[in-house]
C-alpha cells in the first residue's frame, strides 16, 4: 500500500531542540532494533547547541541509488527511496559518500546500508514515522499541508535544493521562513555565508581554487 | 542552511527522474536495465519470459543432439587391434589381472574362470566408478565402496547400488596367450 499523496513529511531544522528522542524512538522499531536511521547532526559544536534531525529526504533523483552499483538502493512507486537490499548491499559506500544530505550510513559490524525509509511500515498504512511521533517540538512532522499552513503561518515549505551543479526536488519538505524569497535553497552558496559556512571550508576551497589556478 | 535564491527555478534547472535530464526513453541501455524505481526492477515483460524460455529449451535441445551426434561418431570409430594381455600360464583358475586395453584406457579385470575360460570387464563400478574386485568364490565380482555384487559370468549387476552392466572386453584364446579384440558396452 503506497504512503497516502496528501500526507507530507515536514523538516524544521530551527525547531530542533537536540532531545535525541527521534534517535530513540527509531531505534525501537522491530524490522532494525537497536540501530538508530536516524541521525542528530550538531552544526557547530564550539559555538552553538543547535542540532539538526538528519532524515531521508526522499530525492527525485536518488543520488544514493544512481551511484550504487550493487542495484541495491530501489524506490517505491510513491517516491520513497528505501533502504539497501539486504541480499545485493556490498557495502561498498558509494551511497554514503555520495549523498548529498549525508544520510546513508554503513554498519560494517552487519555490512549493510541502512537508511531512514520514512518508516515504510507505518507510513503505508496511515501511522506517523515513529521519529514524527514522538518528536516533543515537532521539528519532524508528519501531516497534511493544510495542518502546516493553519499550525504555522510564518513558515512555509521548500523542497528544491542546490548543490553545485545538481539540483534536487525531495519528498520531503524543508520548512523555511514565510517570507524567504522564492525559489531553492543553495546548499553551495549558503556554506559560504557568513555565520552560516564553516570558516574551514573557505580555507579548503580558496587552497584548491589556488592550486588550480597555478 | 534556508537561503533561498532570489530567482525561482528555471526551467533548464527544473530536477527531473534522471541526472542528465534526458527523457526515459533517450536513457543508455544499462539505465534502463537497471531501474531505481522497485516497481520496473521487478517487472518481466511477457517477451522477456518468452525468450529466456525459448533460448533455455533450445540450449537443451542443442545439448541432447551433440550428445547424439557424439555417440554416432564414436560407435563409428575403427575397433582397436586385438592385444595380447596374458598368457594362459599366467594365471591360476580364480586368478585375476589388471590391464589396459587399449593402452591408456581405463582399467580391465580379467578372470580366468576355468582352465580355458577366460572374462574381462571394466574394473570401474557402474555405480560409482569404484574399481570391482573378483569374488571368484560366489561367481561374482564385487565393489566394496557401496557394497554392489556383479555376476562373473555375465557382468550384470545382481545386488547392491549398481543397475548397469560392467562394460565386457572380449576376448580370445589363441594358442597360449590371451588376446583382448573388442570392448561391448553394456546397454545402459
Amino acid at each position: 500500500m503506497p504512503v497516502p499523496e496528501r500526507h507530507e513529511f515536514f523538516v524544521d531544522p530551527a525547531r530542533c531542540i537536540g532531545c535525541q528522542a527521534c534517535i530513540q524512538a527509531c531505534s525501537e522499531c522491530d524490522t532494525h532494533k537497536g540501530q538508530s536511521m536516524i541521525q542528530l547532526d550538531v552544526l557547530d559544536r564550539a559555538g552553538s547547541t543547535q542540532t539538526v534531525p538528519v532524515v531521508c529526504m526522499h530525492c527525485d533523483s536518488p543520488t544514493c541509488a544512481e551511484v550504487c552499483p550493487a542495484d541495491a538502493i530501489k524506490r517505491t512507486e510513491d517516491g520513497v527511496v528505501q533502504t539497501a537490499r539486504k541480499p545485493r548491499c556490498i557495502a561498498c559506500n558509494n551511497c554514503v559518500l555520495a549523498c548529498p544530505f549525508g544520510v546513508p550510513k554503513m554498519n560494517s559490524r552487519i555490512g549493510l546500508m541502512m537508511k531512514c525509509d520514512m518508516c515504510y511500515d507505518r507510513t503505508s498504512v496511515g501511522l506517523k514515522p515513529m521519529c514524527a511521533s514522538v518528536c516533543p517540538s515537532q521539528a519532524l512532522s508528519f501531516g497534511t499541508r493544510e495542518e502546516m499552513a493553519r499550525l504555522r503561518p510564518n513558515a512555509r515549505p521548500v523542497n528544491a535544493f542546490r548543490f553545485g551543479n545538481q539540483t534536487i526536488r525531495t519528498r520531503v519538505q524543508l520548512m523555511v521562513p514565510a517570507d524567504a524569497a522564492d525559489g531553492l535553497v543553495d546548499v553551495t552558496a549558503a556554506m559560504f555565508e557568513p555565520g552560516i559556512g564553516h570558516d574551514m571550508l573557505e580555507d579548503v576551497f580558496d587552497a584548491a581554487s589556488a592550486r588550480s589556478d597555478s | 542552511m534556508t537561503r533561498l535564491t532570489a530567482d525561482s527555478l528555471a526551467d533548464s534547472e527544473r530536477p527531473v527522474a534522471s541526472p542528465d535530464g534526458r527523457a526515459a526513453d533517450d536513457q543508455p541501455k544499462w539505465r534502463r536495465d537497471f531501474p531505481i524505481d522497485s516497481g520496473q526492477d521487478d517487472y518481466v515483460s511477457r517477451r522477456e519470459l518468452v525468450k529466456f524460455m525459448v533460448l533455455t529449451s533450445g540450449a537443451f535441445v542443442a545439448g541432447q543432439v551433440w550428445l547424439l551426434v557424439k555417440s554416432v561418431f564414436e560407435g563409428s570409430a575403427a575397433a582397436p587391434p586385438a592385444m595380447a594381455i596374458a598368457s594362459v600360464d599366467e594365471l591360476p583358475v580364480g586368478g585375476a589381472k589388471t590391464f589396459e586395453f587399449p593402452a591408456g584406457s581405463p582399467p580391465r579385470l580379467l578372470v580366468r574362470t576355468g582352465p580355458a575360460s577366460f572374462v574381462a570387464y571394466d574394473q570401474q563400478c557402474t555405480h560409482l566408478l569404484c574399481p570391482v574386485v573378483p569374488a571368484f568364490e560366489q561367481n561374482r565380482l564385487h565393489c566394496p565402496c557401496h557394497n554392489g555384487w556383479f555376476d562373473l559370468a555375465t557382468g550384470q549387476p545382481v545386488a547392491g547400488p549398481p543397475r548397469r552392466p560392467l562394460p565386457r572386453v572380449t576376448l580370445e584364446l589363441r594358442g597360449g596367450t590371451v588376446y583382448a579384440t573388442g570392448v561391448e558396452l553394456g546397454e545402459s
